[in-house]
């Protein structure tokens, strides 16, 4: 087991203002399962993104030797011919296609006729029946992906890359969308497939798993390799990971503030949303919170725990259905009809997909400013293209947005800047609470510490602002309060000095492990009825 | 960094006026192949009146594409508008005046009907109006039971072959081949849009913003002055003023103020250009779209009814490829097929080009199968133009 398959020597990723991977060396051996742990942007995916050539070779430096050679991979295809298999966090399946089908796909066993190639089903299936076999799924493989849960779905992706003759298997949280029972069943595959000396790297938020599984454990964090704990000669335990993962020292990387906190301007009460698509499951479960005016106040959190979907279903319910519960903004309960009822209301949420669904990206830097509070600039409806492009012109100057002048295309613009004009349309829009989804999102340190800044201005001036991040340490450095959510509900909130980091991920461990032991209990009564 | 700007602004500019000036170049092409017979006078009105309700179609299409979508039941609408305003008035023998408000009345319920699909269930509208595009041209054939009705009273063709009398000439006695009224608008027209272009920078410097000094001020509206009067002394020396002219020029005015001025305007900008941050900005999608759809039934109709009057009949096959003419229009008018890009200007000038090349075509003798591969041509060449310098600019 000493033999090393996998080593990624000084690997160093770019990307436009950000440096993703700095100087990681990773090591895996032969037949062992390795967990790479981190936090949410720490680069374990860009990492794994390398190694799978996903990022073609060249576009990173540092060396990859797999086996004994040194590999240059320029793409998927490169990587699993010599048997390195990756399966995404979001599941690569195609739903309206057969187990069997899927499997093969890229893949297919074919015969040539001609030009043509001919897949020849029975021997897919065959084949499919087979790996089926191996990760212990008894289905038939013509069966259609969707119809399938999400554990059966991860056994064929696994499955999937038995088909490629694996040899080393990369999955990134394969657990998270998994309930326990699933996340047993497939961690005991895991371990079967190491007996059938496949090798494994594991990427996991879920440090109880990777206790349990794991032989060695990398850590990751801001793009470089902490260290590497190996199971029966360093002592592993979950506080020491945990620091490793959060570990920095605090400085100034964040203005400094004299909180000027008054009452209470903004408070949700008993909220509850459903899946807009879904019947009937719960996204948000009876959440409250309040917000003062002149705070701040963090949304924690890990992906997927609701706290966009929060976010969004309070503001003008523009995510979800059946949402119930009570707004009161400035002691008066309101409701809020839809988005612009919301905005005319004062309340202002600006979203964590900037390019996706907050800018429109082929339209210049001023009509993305105004467009959120047009009767602002307009008379009875006629738009005041003068006053706009004062308007603009001050923004540009006040968020010191850097561009060749406000006609820019906003696509044109690099991440900061473009996250500054989604602040510009939020202050724009004049609100009173301001939500802030993930704002400092993939963009470079300069840039953050300007947002930082103003976010310190805004709440200066009374206003209420409401931060959802995944990056911790600029909770900590910016919040007055953090609520930690997770599974769609608030399971705490944290003052002053008790928002650390080890504090919030401990929370959400100990609330993961409690759902998840209700969960399974709660199954077998299922079970039993 | 200025120069870089400059050249931006060149560019852009360049972009602008790309289509204005193969228009032109097109134009002298034709009067040169055809030896002046294509700027005749009666020519000049011919291609108006060939391209009325094109024009107008264009004018409405754009909407639909500037989000990123099209109508296809564009040409049925016409047909079916067509049908009710024949057997309205030939078989019927209601007043023209009813029937062409009871027209439009009908066209804004079938975008009532339109916009339901697509903005409250959510259809998307390529799916929609295929099946509309179905449902009224067979309506049409039910209508008019697959016959065509002619002719229509003659105060109904006038629409589409009438014009604006020469009172003025007629006021003062004048004798004259030139028709006086037609210069005198023309001038007018000329008049307002320097005191136009002199309001708006006397505001910006209000603004205290930098504006572009008076000589060039002068110099733009002269340019355009120049056109407008070229293409109305033709006009003067032929009948006149065409009503359809009038038509498409108020129209016009009016959609290019909507699309740049007003909120609606760029509601539906943000939309195209991207609709969930429009609708994370608090601005009603499904209104938008709502508008859109029952704008084009109307814009439609007001087709059918120019379209139907040029016939002087209403026929079940009317209108059969309406729609592709204006999406062209639109596309060549450099309208992105993505949406989000495109100006009134531009589905004008896109239109005229297309009607130019048949006009120009079938003077010069060229038989219609080669006219359609032509103007295929056309299409393709300069949207990939315009698609490739997009690609350069934003290397």
């Amino acid at each position: 087991m000493e033999k090393i398959l996998l080593e990624m020597q000084s690997i160093t990723k770019e990307f436009p203002g950000v440096r993703a991977l700095d100087n990681v060396t990773f090591q895996v051996r032969e037949g062992e399962i390795h967990a790479l742990v981190g936090e949410n942007g720490a680069g374990k995916s860009t990492l794994m993104n390398v190694l799978s050539g996903w990022y073609p070779h060249g576009s990173y430096e540092g060396k990859i030797i797999y086996d004994g050679n040194e590999c240059k991979f320029f793409n998927l295809k490169d990587s699993e011919k010599v048997g390195i298999v990756i399966i995404h966090q979001e599941l690569g399946l195609i739903p309206y296609l057969s187990i069997a089908e899927n499997m093969f796909l890229g893949n297919e066993t074919a015969h040539k006729v001609g030009p043509l190639e001919v897949i020849d089903w029975n021997e897919c299936h065959n084949k499919a029946i087979m790996m089926l076999n191996r990760v212990g799924l008894d289905e038939n493989p013509e069966t259609l992906v969707k119809d399938i849960g999400v554990g059966k779905q991860q056994m064929v992706e696994i499955a999937r890359a038995l088909a490629k003759n694996v040899r080393l298997l990369i999955m990134d949280e394969p657990t998270a969308s998994l309930n326990d029972a699933d996340s047993q069943r497939l961690l005991k595959m895991v371990q079967g497939m190491k007996e059938q000396g496949i090798t494994c790297i594991i990427i996991s938020h879920k440090l109880n798993e990777v206790e349990e599984i794991a032989d060695a454990i990398t850590v990751i964090r801001d793009g470089a390799t902490i260290e590497t704990l190996y199971k029966g000669i360093d002592e592993i335990t979950q506080s020491r990971i945990i620091k490793d993962m959060v570990g920095r020292e605090m400085t100034d990387q964040y203005p400094k503030r004299v909180p000027k906190i008054d009452q209470i301007g903004f408070e949700v009460k008993d909220w509850n949303v459903f899946h807009p698509l879904y019947e009937g499951r719960k996204v948000i479960d009876n959440v409250s919170f309040n917000v003062r005016k002149g705070e701040i106040v963090g949304f924690a959190g890990l992906m997927g725990s609701g706290r966009t979907e929060l976010a969004m279903s309070v503001f003008g319910k523009a995510y979800g259905k059946d949402i119930s519960g009570k707004i009161i903004k400035d002691g008066k309960e309101v409701e809020f009809k839809n988005i612009a009822d919301a905005i005319n209301q004062g309340v202002m949420y600006l979203t964590e997909d900037r390019k996706g669904a907050g800018l429109n990206l082929i339209d210049d830097i001023r009509h993305n400013i105004t467009i959120a509070n047009l009767q602002a600039i307009s008379d009875r409806s006629v738009v005041n293209e003068n006053e706009e492009i004062k308007v603009a012109n001050e923004y540009r100057k006040r968020l010191n947005i850097r561009s060749t002048g406000i006609l820019q295309p906003t696509g044109t613009l690099s991440g900061g800047n473009q996250q500054k004009v989604m602040l510009s349309r939020g202050l724009f829009s004049d609100p009173d609470v301001l939500i802030l989804d993930e704002p400092t999102r993939g963009i470079d340190v300069g840039s953050k510490y300007e947002i930082y800044t103003f976010m310190n201005q805004l709440v200066d001036e009374g206003k209420c602002l409401i931060f959802i991040s995944s990056e911790m340490p600029e909770l900590l450095g910016m919040c007055d309060r953090v609520y930690v959510l997770n599974d769609g509900r608030i399971i705490s909130e944290l003052k002053g000095s008790e928002i650390t980091q080890e504090r919030i991920m401990d929370d959400i461990l100990t609330d993961t492990r409690k759902r998840a032991k209700n969960g399974a209990n709660s199954k077998s009564k299922e079970n039993e009825n | 960094m200025e120069q870089t700007a400059r050249a931006k602004k060149t560019k852009i500019n360049f972009r602008q006026y790309g289509m204005i000036i193969a228009l032109v170049i097109l134009a002298l092409f034709f009067f040169v192949t055809t030896n002046g017979r294509f700027g005749k006078p009666m020519n000049v009105y011919n291609i108006i009146m060939q391209n009325g309700y094109v024009l107008v179609l264009a004018i409405g299409m754009l909407l639909p594409i500037l989000t990123g979508s099209i109508d296809l039941s564009v040409g049925s609408v016409v047909a079916v508008v067509s049908a009710f305003a024949g057997v309205m008035m030939y078989n019927w023998g209601m007043p023209v005046w009813i029937t062409i408000i009871i027209c439009i009345i009908a066209g804004l319920i079938i975008g009532l009907w339109q916009g339901f699909w697509i903005a409250m269930i959510n259809m998307p509208p390529f799916i929609a109006t295929l099946g509309d595009m179905l449902i009224f041209r067979g309506l049409t054939l039910v209508i008019l039971q697959g016959k065509t009705l002619a002719p229509l009273p003659s105060s109904y063709v006038q629409i589409s072959s009438g014009y604006v009398k020469d009172y003025i000439g007629i006021l003062f006695g004048i004798e004259s081949s030139l028709n006086i009224t037609t210069m005198v608008v023309a001038v007018i027209f000329c008049i307002l849009i320097l005191i136009g272009q002199l309001n708006s920078r006397k505001q910006k410097l209000k603004y205290g913003f930098e504006v572009s000094s008076v000589g060039s001020v002068f110099l733009k509206t002269a340019v355009i002055s120049a056109a407008i009067l070229l293409v109305f002394w033709r006009l003067a020396l032929y009948k006149g003023i065409p009503y359809v002219l009038l038509i498409v020029g108020v129209l016009a005015l009016f959609y290019n103020f909507i699309l740049t001025k007003t909120t609606l305007g760029r509601h539906i900008y943000a939309v195209g250009g991207n609709a969930k941050a429009a609708e994370l900005s608090g601005i009603d999608i499904r209104r938008v779209k709502y508008i859109i759809y029952v704008n084009m039934a109307f814009m439609s109709a007001v087709a059918g009814i120019v379209f139907s009057a040029r016939l002087n009949s209403a026929s079940p096959l009317a209108g059969q490829g309406f729609e592709m003419d204006a999406i062209a229009a639109c596309y060549l008018g450099g309208a992105s097929a993505s949406g989000g890009i495109g100006t009134i200007t531009g589905a004008l000038v896109g239109g005229l080009i297309m009607g130019i090349l048949n006009n120009g075509m079938s003077l010069m003798g060229i038989s219609s199968d080669v006219q359609q591969i032509v103007k295929g041509l056309v299409v393709i060449f300069a949207v990939a133009f315009d698609i490739l310098s997009k690609n350069k600019s934003s290397r």
